[in-house]
């Protein structure tokens, strides 16, 4: 046993005393989201496995009040994902050159969120085209 | 001089895993949120049939259905271990090994039982 007991600056909460920070954790946050619906998802992949009984009783469950709630909080988390994960790409990928300049930020968060509503309307009307 | 060996690290796999499921859950996350659990729970904007067991059996036969099954599952949970083990620290838990084969051990998991599932369900 030690008995030196160093002053450690406590850290609790240290991220609520700064907007950049708070957004920081919210965006992290979303990852939360993304587990949970992978879950779901998987759960309904396992059950579609089961037979058609084991499926109709996971789709009918997701009809519950508690899960349709869940998927619009989702919704939003994993939408503010999009939104920030772009807003971060010009930091994370390397810099686009075009023409002797480089490419500004926001052409790079722009066309990302541009393929992401295209991508989007894209599996819309897939699965509407598939099951019309 | 002393020769030093570096360690190769394996950080660039999960963070390429990480990048990946980031990647694919800004493009398509919002939308099948809103599909699978939305709009066919409640019966609006598609079909009421939309997400039958025919549907949905047909869909995880196709082996391009079968792809996209799996790279959505997979690569989700890939993405959301690798930011919630980082995020860790931030919350004041000093991650350790556990933490990690935690995070990562469950995306695992979840990889293989997606795999066995898709490999069940048939061609």
């Amino acid at each position: 046993m030690n008995k030196r007991r160093p002053y450690v600056r406590p850290m609790d909460g240290w991220w609520r005393k700064n907007p950049f920070f708070v957004e920081y954790m919210v965006h992290e946050g979303t990852a939360l989201f993304v587990a949970a619906y992978a879950a779901i998802l998987l759960t309904g992949l396992v059950r579609l496995s089961q037979g058609e009984a084991a499926w109709n009783a996971w789709l009918s469950a997701l009809k519950n009040p508690w899960y349709v709630g869940f998927h619009l909080l989702a919704l939003a988390a994993i939408a503010y994902h999009t939104y920030t994960w772009f807003k971060i790409m010009p930091r994370t990928m390397p810099p686009v050159v075009v023409g002797g300049q480089r490419l500004p930020a926001w052409a790079i968060t722009g066309s990302g969120l541009a393929v992401a509503a295209a991508a989007s309307a894209a599996l819309l009307g897939l699965v509407w085209g598939l099951v019309r | 001089m002393k020769q030093r060996t570096l360690k190769r690290s394996n950080a660039p796999i999960f963070w390429a895993l990480f990048g990946a499921g980031g990647m694919l859950s800004a493009l398509f996350g919002p939308m099948l949120v809103f599909i699978t659990g939305i709009a066919v729970p409640l019966a609006v904007v598609l079909p009421a049939d939309t997400m039958s067991y025919p549907h949905m059996l047909a869909f995880a036969q196709n082996i391009i259905g079968k792809g996209f099954i799996f790279a959505i599952i997979a690569l989700f949970l890939w993405h959301a271990a690798h930011r919630i083990f980082h995020s860790l620290h931030d919350i004041g838990i000093h991650a350790g090994t556990g933490a990690k084969l935690l995070c990562y051990g469950l995306a695992m998991l979840g990889t293989l039982i997606a795999a066995y599932a898709l490999l069940a369900i048939g061609f």
